[in-house]
């Protein structure tokens, strides 16, 4: 499968935080060509590891991890014909009304989030926003037929495939972060022909959107001597300012702050320098709102790094971003799993006495 | 009822002054029922099909080709294209959907920034118009303008869906539909279905353009083929979703519950000899029908009925739920009954006393 394929499939399963089977699915397939090992853990992150090439007797382990969940809705009430549903992680509410949606009941069933017509609302009403309790899913079933089919509590996503725009960008639901899981599958790709003595576990973990769940449970499994998660980050767009946003197609962010460890920090930049490979530095002064956030503290702490993807539009059901930047991290990452050694792991200790 | 010729329909792009897609469809579907076939300078697509016998009477029925849609006014150094309606659109359907833009349907989106990076007071009042642009993955304006030239235009990228269990499959279970411009493509299906019979007089089919910026392609159509009475067809507003406790406000049409007949709209009102003839045959024929809720809307019989003399004319109707959003949904019910009742009214139409009052 490419790099595309892989994204497409990927992006287009439905996996709301909690139920990301359908994602795990193919994960599963996809990984398991390029791994030893392939593990689901009791929180449904999947582990794909791959044993160091140049073996330890016990190989130091590096954790790689990017999230499989996505946002979206769950049925809080069966109105008549129409579902009054309540958020599964963040949206913005304006951009709701007139999408298409999935309702994952019984059977799937395709619907909109409807909006009332320009036609019937007085002028003041066009002004306001249209508040969440406002908004329903029309799934064209009648208000005999719906209970059938839908009960409280079923989950709801969107329903927008992968569509290829100029240059290289692409556009999905999901890419947030099934771009991530993309470069972890491209990491595990280009591994196929380098040498490496650490432990290689790459997780696809579930829950992100919710409060970093499964990173928080497989981090603690697998008890990594480092770790890089892979998230997307702020894409850089007109209504955006320039600062904490980034240009798409300038390489994948190298991110900076509390959360990072700076020699994790330096080895992603050394790496990316050598292989001539276009990076950009991201400063995150607090909490990166990324998987990098829970593994830093899981056990005794993990040296972590963060490597983030511009995506525009994010949280939307046109997220965009460059198939390039992808490909580019996975490398990244790839590269600076085959320079780990053991001497890395005595950089990792804060020195004493000194502030370097 | 040839539910492919509705899904061809709804997915051909024709926002209003571009309606060339859909004509060819049409074209080519309504050209082997009729005698003529014709386009006129603005481009209304007139069907011509003789009367089995004759009774002296010339019936236009219209049915308008173009759907709501967006226009490129210019891009940034960026390469984000900037844009405005064509024909009513509420812009707060617009932010984060996706579109095809141009002839060749280069595919974009509206973007929209992250709810991240918004403030909760940003996110209490909706985006005009003019803060919205498109991304079609352009880097620089010269880029963006020779993808989408100034002028070009873009229409919603909405598949068609059968609703229901199983709809993914095919099997619409719940006889429903979605997808869009069903306002008026609708309507369009409805009338090239009702040419596959001949009528006692001569029908005069009109699939016009420019409804949505002003009934624009019916006023010329009508004035030059001058007929004795006029029938529109159109998708209309159904607003049916349940309101809160207490609220008045009485549903526009209500899906599934047939077609739905003008009494009077924003634009005119319906001739009653017209609208009892509807009303009459529906009982006769046992055909389920539905008064839409007054003084909503407007239809090319707005126009129609003020050409030379004055022409009566009346209004059918198939209800759609989100018209001018980039998703619809109608019954496929109603569009059989809409299609059953008109052509029943047509075959009456002869015998009921029009001329004089």
């Amino acid at each position: 499968m490419t790099l595309g394929e892989f994204l497409k499939a990927v992006t287009e399963a439905p996996g709301p935080s909690g139920y990301e089977e359908g994602v795990r699915q193919i994960v599963r397939s996809a990984f398991s060509p390029y791994c030893d090992e392939l593990r689901v853990d009791p929180m449904g992150n999947v582990w794909a590891v791959r044993r160091a090439t140049r073996r330890a007797d016990r190989a130091p382990r590096i954790m790689l991890a990017a999230h499989m969940d996505e946002i979206g809705f769950v049925v809080k009430k069966i109105d008549a014909h129409v579902l009054r549903v309540s958020q599964v992680g963040g949206f913005d509410v304006r951009i709701l009304p007139g999408q298409p949606v999935l309702v994952h009941g019984k059977v799937p069933l395709p619907g909109v989030i409807g909006s009332r017509p320009p036609h019937v609302l007085p002028p003041d009403e066009r002004e306001k926003v249209i508040p969440l309790d406002e908004l329903f899913v029309d799934v064209g079933l009648t208000a005999e037929e719906l209970p059938r089919y839908v009960r409280v509590g079923d989950l709801i996503t969107l329903r927008r495939g992968y569509v290829e725009l100029r240059n290289g960008l692409v556009m999905s639901k999901a890419l947030d972060d099934r771009a991530g899981v993309a470069a972890l599958y491209s990491c595990l790709q280009e591994l196929q022909a380098l040498q490496h003595s650490w432990d290689v576990f790459a997780v696809a973990t579930t829950q992100e959107e919710v409060g970093l769940r499964g990173a928080m449970t497989s981090a603690y499994g697998v008890a990594p001597d480092a770790a890089i998660a892979v998230d997307v980050t702020f894409g850089r767009t007109p209504d955006c300012p320039d600062i904490g946003t980034f240009e798409l197609d300038k390489g994948p962010c190298i991110a900076r702050g509390p959360n990072i460890h700076p020699v994790m920090f330096s080895l992603l930049e050394e790496t990316a320098k050598r292989l001539e490979i276009p990076y950009q530095t991201e400063p995150i002064p607090g909490r990166s709102g990324t998987d990098a956030w829970a593994i830093q503290v899981a056990r005794e702490g993990v040296p972590t790094g963060l490597v983030g993807l511009p995506l525009r539009y994010m949280h939307t059901p046109g997220e965009v971003v460059c198939l390039r930047d992808i490909e580019r991290a996975g490398r990244l990452l790839a590269h600076l799993v085959a320079t780990l050694d053991e001497r890395v792991l005595s950089r990792f200790r804060a020195p004493l006495g000194s502030s370097s | 009822m040839d539910l492919n010729l509705l899904e061809r329909l709804s997915l051909a792009r024709g926002a209003s002054g571009d309606e060339g897609a859909v004509r060819s469809i049409l074209a080519e579907v309504v050209g082997p029922l009729v005698d003529e076939l014709q386009v006129d300078t603005i481009g209304n697509l007139i069907a011509i099909k003789r009367g089995a016998s004759q009774s002296g009477l010339k019936v236009m029925v219209a049915a308008h080709m173009d759907e709501v849609g967006l226009m490129v006014v210019g891009a940034d150094n960026n390469g984000f294209l900037r844009f405005r309606p064509v024909g009513g659109v509420d812009a707060r359907v617009l932010l984060a959907n996706r579109v095809l833009v141009g002839p060749e349907g280069i595919p974009g989106v509206i973007g929209a920034k992250p709810v991240h990076l918004t403030s909760p007071k940003e996110r209490e009042a909706p985006l005009p118009v003019e803060q919205l642009y498109i991304d079609i993955g352009a880097k620089s304006k010269d880029e963006a303008l020779g993808a989408a030239p100034l002028g070009t235009y873009v229409t919603f990228d909405t598949p068609f869906t059968r609703l229901g269990a199983g709809g993914a499959q095919g099997a619409a279970e719940s006889g429903r539909v979605a997808g869009k411009a069903f306002d008026d493509r609708a309507g369009c299906c409805v009338l090239a279905e009702l040419l596959a019979e001949s009528y006692p007089f001569d029908l005069l089919a009109v699939f016009t353009v420019q409804e949505e910026v002003g009934l624009r392609g019916a006023q010329v159509a009508a004035y030059a083929l001058c007929p004795d009475l006029a029938f529109a067809l159109e998708g209309t507003v159904c607003d049916d979703a349940p309101r809160p406790e207490g609220e008045d406000v009485s549903p526009t049409t209500r899906l599934g519950f047939g077609p739905a007949i003008t009494i009077t709209d924003a634009s005119v009102v319906a001739d009653r000899r017209l609208v009892e003839l509807l009303m009459d045959t529906a009982e006769r024929e046992g055909i389920p029908c539905q008064v839409k809720q007054p003084n909503v809307g407007g239809t090319d019989i707005g126009a129609i009925h003020l050409q030379r003399g004055g022409i009566p004319t009346a209004a059918l109707s198939v209800p759609c739920r989100y018209i001018h959003s980039p998703e619809s949904i109608l019954d496929l019910g109603d569009l059989e009954n809409c299609i059953r009742l008109m052509r029943a009214s047509l075959m009456r139409l002869p015998s009921i006393p029009w001329k004089g009052r």
